[in-house]
């Protein structure tokens, strides 16, 4: 390892790319054909980097690795401190990885104000890497909410019909959630002096507290995430959003939830989590179920992904609280699959969108005859999305009902209900885009994928193959990370959660029992 | 006094400076007529400029003069900086409106000093008598340059408006003093500090009732000149009716004075009663940040909506004071000078709403900015997300010091509703993101804005962007000054 600060690199290249596209002068096709090309290459750098991380990344060791702390706020003891741990790393790279796809799936179909366009989204991107790689509480809840300002222009500017109404309730849904988490990292901060996230890791907190930050960390978290019934933004936002910016929310946004979950609630509230898991195991069954049978009815195709991914989030959360370490890798697993496989979707339905401009799945039908690339590249994909063995999602989706099966097995059944119906869902969409006649006038002079589009393509569904086939590189770098943290709760867990219960009010206790 | 000495003058430099030369302007205005305004303008924003560097380089030690009515302490300092910075540059956005909108007259400036005199008097007000006289100093300025356009039947109305209830306010101010005075003996601060602190420990730690109303009575009238619910009626009325470099001059420099001393008279000769004035400070800024975030929604003006965000605001710096700690007084003090920096801005952006020559309020004349004025439009977004308080913004970190006395404090009710209002009050402020960013553009404005307006522009965007990068030297200077109010 090097004393280049390899985080901080990777973390404001992409502001550094959003500020050169600011100098760009010329007249407008200039501007936006280098906006492009500066964006694209920022982030394929920026991914470079990242695998370079990767390559020095030691697989042995739970510790924080690549670690950078400057003094921030001295007065304070805050600090500017980055790392990584096998946890986090994969979700940078997960960022850096979406990001380039997502600048070459929208060289054409935005035309309008391409420069605010890349300047917003390599905004988006540093604000995303450092979510995952702060170590400071307070620097984390900054990038965290600092998202919402580029999130917002991207949905409000280049979004359909109704992107102002899905904007607003995207910002100040998130934002109502996210202030109490705000207020959770003061009061920890004016309890244990710091921010540091290490630190407070080792910081054993009074039942009754945890209960309280864990619950306002919960209002932010699940609505991030999103968590039945907290998800109603996001339907609106996914439908709404330009087909990039659909991709990054459903990759790696919802992810930012459940990271939240693991970083925080996990290892620093361990009783409270315990106390909590029986109602986090509801919402996610009620998820599980409820949101695929909404998804089934669907007309509009990007509204039935989007109620995919709070289902398959949905099945994440009941892994992250099984405690043990199948469940929690599993769930990981399961967040960096969904990313990939979310993502594509998205992608898919964008490449039609952009030749058809609908997305109702009824203007759709035996799109085989005349795009039979498009046909296996969607077809990998749905397979992923269900689980099927050989695909990224089976490792994920069979490691988190291991791990619940050994906690209780009536979540793992209800669990694996939503399990059926997403087969059903997404085969049945399946059906009804690509096969049976081709007998819509305006489809039949369709083309199939061009290079561009195989070429973003390509490395998804090459990722969804490996990480299906051979998981095992994945599973080495989180096992250690996710194996302290299950020591982590353990030790802390004796008994915790009957405290937790004997604080809070009878009734209360019950019904969350 | 038994014995008359003469005063030590150095300490009361920058307001005597002030003074002479505000009269010797007035003279040079009165020879030279209306158009000598350009000249008197930047002449004042140098001899604010001179005061803010005599504040600077004054001894920064605790020292009274005038027989303890006037006093010069870190505290003082930090606040009069901020007063000055706001006032100089209201002057120089406003020099553009002033010429075209047929408010060329010499006065304007002079009056903006004469108010500025008045406020840093305010500031280093010991005495409930300096207190009075620097309060009415300021205020008989302001109701003059409210209604300056006296041809403008809104602007008439406003000066009214505020005259009216500004001169109710100084009458429930000076019932208090007299009560104060009446149960204490003394109109020294320092004096009525150790007189309530014994007449308390008589009494069973009760306090005498007079007293009690005295102070109901100054907190009533200071909330009034901070525009606190329930006594800010005035403040939408008159910010939409005044001209817009007067809107703005009273966004920044006359709110941070009375601040001051609403911070130094509780702190200071009140600081016994903490239990007593708590309630008051609590209530009020609940009620404020409320009314700021949802009276805001409904809004069509922007100068009306920008003057219900204020109320918001000086709720949230409340929560800092409602706290009684240094921490809270810090977290008011960074929270004020970054409320400055912000509406600043935000008047600038406003005073830039200008189309065939018409100045324009309405929120709907912002459509499409992004595309005719991308610069300004960025700048307002700036300012806008600052104000909701979203990171890494400058107003987020106004938020979080005020917060954290707050919960350091135990008030988590507080902290909470705070926290709640600032995320409704996010609504109003990103609609006007979404006039400028996501409708339909309208019809450019004037072009260009003028040398003045783009580098006020600049500056209070670039502070409020990257404030987080350097925030050292705004949270020295209020540590310093709030650690001054709690010997």
């Amino acid at each position: 390892m090097t004393d280049w600060p390899i985080l901080s690199t990777v973390t404001f290249l992409p502001l550094l790319g959003a500020a050169f596209i600011l100098l760009i002068r010329g007249d407008e096709a200039t501007i936006a054909r280098n906006s492009r090309h500066v964006a694209l290459w920022t982030s394929v750098v920026a991914f470079g980097i990242c695998l370079l991380l990767i390559l020095d990344f030691d697989t042995t060791t739970a510790e924080f690795q690549f670690e950078e702390y400057a003094p921030w706020l001295p007065e304070f003891g805050i600090g500017y401190h980055l790392g990584v741990d096998g946890i986090s790393v994969f979700f940078l790279l997960l960022t850096t990885f979406l990001v380039p796809i997502c600048i070459i799936s929208c060289w054409e179909a935005v035309k309008t104000r391409v420069r605010e366009y890349m300047i917003a989204f390599l905004v988006l991107e540093t604000m995303m890497i450092g979510v995952f790689s702060s170590l400071d509480m307070l620097m984390f809840y900054i990038f965290f909410e600092g998202q919402l300002i580029p999130m917002f222009l991207i949905i409000g500017i280049w979004g359909g019909a109704r992107r102002v109404y899905s904007a607003y309730k995207f910002f100040l849904y998130t934002l109502l959630g996210s202030v109490l988490f705000l207020l959770a990292i003061l009061f920890m901060y004016l309890q244990a002096g710091t921010t540091d996230i290490p630190a407070l890791m080792n910081e054993v907190w009074a039942p009754a507290v945890q209960t309280w930050l864990w619950l306002a960390l919960f209002a932010s978290f699940a609505v991030k995430l999103p968590m039945w019934p907290f998800h109603t933004w996001l339907p609106d936002a996914h439908v709404e959003a330009p087909t990039a910016g659909s991709v990054i929310l459903a990759g790696i946004l919802l992810k930012m939830g459940g990271y939240g979950f693991l970083r925080f609630s996990l290892p620093m509230f361990p009783d409270a989590s315990e106390f909590f898991a029986p109602f986090v195991f509801s919402l996610s069954v009620v998820a599980v179920i409820y949101t695929s049978l909404v998804a089934l009815m669907q007309q509009d195709m990007k509204k039935l992904i989007a109620y995919s991914s709070v289902a398959h989030m949905g099945i994440v959360t009941i892994g992250l609280f099984t405690f043990n370490a199948q469940g929690i890798e599993g769930g990981i697993f399961q967040m960096l699959s969904h990313g990939v496989v979310s993502a594509a979707l998205f992608l898919i339905v964008g490449v039609v969108y952009d030749r058809v401009h609908s997305r109702e799945i009824a203007s759709y039908g035996g799109l085989v005859h005349r795009m039979p690339v498009y046909a296996l590249v969607f077809m990998v994909i749905t397979l992923a999305s269900i689980g099927l063995p050989a695909t990224s999602g089976f490792v994920g989706e069979f490691l988190i009902f291991v791990g619940v099966f050994q906690v209780n097995t009536w979540v793992a059944m209800l669990g694996l209900t939503g399990v059926i119906l997403g087969a059903a869902y997404m085969l049945w969409l399946y059906r009804r885009v690509i096969f049976g006649e081709l007998t819509k006038e305006n489809l039949k002079s369709i083309t199939d994928l061009k290079m561009r589009e195989i070429g973003f393509f390509a490395p998804l569904v090459v990722l969804v193959l490996f990480m299906g086939i051979y998981p095992k590189p994945f599973l080495d770098v989180l096992h250690v990370s996710v194996e302290n943290l299950v020591a982590q709760t353990q030790m802390a867990r004796t008994g915790g959660a009957d405290v937790v219960a004997d604080l809070l009010p009878d009734a209360l206790a019950r019904a969350l029992r | 006094m038994a014995e008359f000495t003469t005063p030590d003058y150095l300490t009361a430099l920058p307001e005597m400076f002030l003074a002479a030369v505000s009269l010797v302007l007035l003279m040079v205005g009165v020879f030279l007529g209306n158009r000598s305004t350009n000249l008197l303008t930047w002449l004042c924003v140098v001899a604010m400029g001179a005061a803010f560097i005599m504040v600077l380089v004054g001894s920064h030690a605790h020292s009274t003069t005038f027989f303890g009515m006037f006093v010069s302490d870190s505290f003082s300092i930090f606040m009069k900086c901020l007063v000055l910075i706001g006032a100089a540059v209201t002057l120089i956005m406003g020099m553009g409106y002033v010429k075209r909108e047929g408010m060329n007259r010499f006065e304007f400036p002079i009056l903006i000093l004469f108010a500025t005199l008045g406020m840093l008097l305010m500031i280093s007000a010991n005495d409930l008598i300096a207190l009075y006289v620097g309060l009415e100093l300021q205020s008989l300025a302001l109701y003059i340059v409210a209604a300056f356009r006296r041809d403008s039947l809104r602007s008439s109305e406003a000066g009214l408006k505020y005259f009216v209830l500004g001169a109710l306010s100084s009458g429930m101010l000076l019932y208090g003093c007299s009560m104060v005075y009446g149960f204490t003996g003394f109109t020294g601060f320092d004096e009525i500090a150790v007189a309530i602190s014994h007449q308390g420990v008589d009494a069973h730690g009760a306090v005498p009732i007079g007293i009690l109303i005295g102070l109901v009575f100054i907190s009533a009238a200071l909330a009034f000149k901070v525009s606190a619910v329930p006594f800010h009626m005035w403040t939408p009325d008159v910010y939409e009716g005044a001209p817009t470099p007067v809107t703005a001059f009273f966004a920044a420099a006359p709110k941070i004075a009375a601040m001051a001393l609403f911070l130094r008279v509780l702190l200071g000769p009140f600081h016994e009663l903490l239990t007593q004035w708590d309630q008051i400070i609590i209530f009020i800024s609940i009620a404020s940040m409320a009314l700021g975030a949802f009276a805001a929604i409904g809004q069509k003006n922007i100068k009306r909506l920008i003057a219900y965000s204020s109320i918001g605001h000086i709720g949230y710096a409340l929560v800092g004071l409602a706290a009684g700690t240094p921490e809270g007084v810090r977290g008011v003090l960074i929270y004020l000078a970054i409320y400055m920096v912000m509406s600043l801005g935000t008047f600038a952006c406003i005073l830039a709403m200008r189309r065939r020559g018409q100045m324009l309020e309405r929120i709907e004349d912002l459509s499409g900015l992004s595309k005719t004025n991308p610069a300004i439009a960025l700048a307002l977004a700036i300012f806008m997300f600052s104000m909701a308080g979203i990171p890494p913004l400058a107003g987020f970190f106004g938020k979080l010091y005020v917060f954290m006395a707050a919960i350091e404090q135990g008030m988590y009710a507080l902290a909470v509703i705070g926290v709640l209002t600032s995320a409704v009050g996010a609504y109003y402020y990103i609609r006007i993101v979404k006039v400028m960013y996501f409708d339909k553009p309208a019809e450019s404005f004037d072009k260009p804005i003028g040398a003045e307006l783009s580098s006020v522009l600049i500056g209070t965007g670039v502070i409020t962007m990257f404030f987080f990068a350097y925030p050292t030297p705004v949270l020295e200077g209020a540590q310093a000054a709030a650690a001054l109010l709690f010997p």
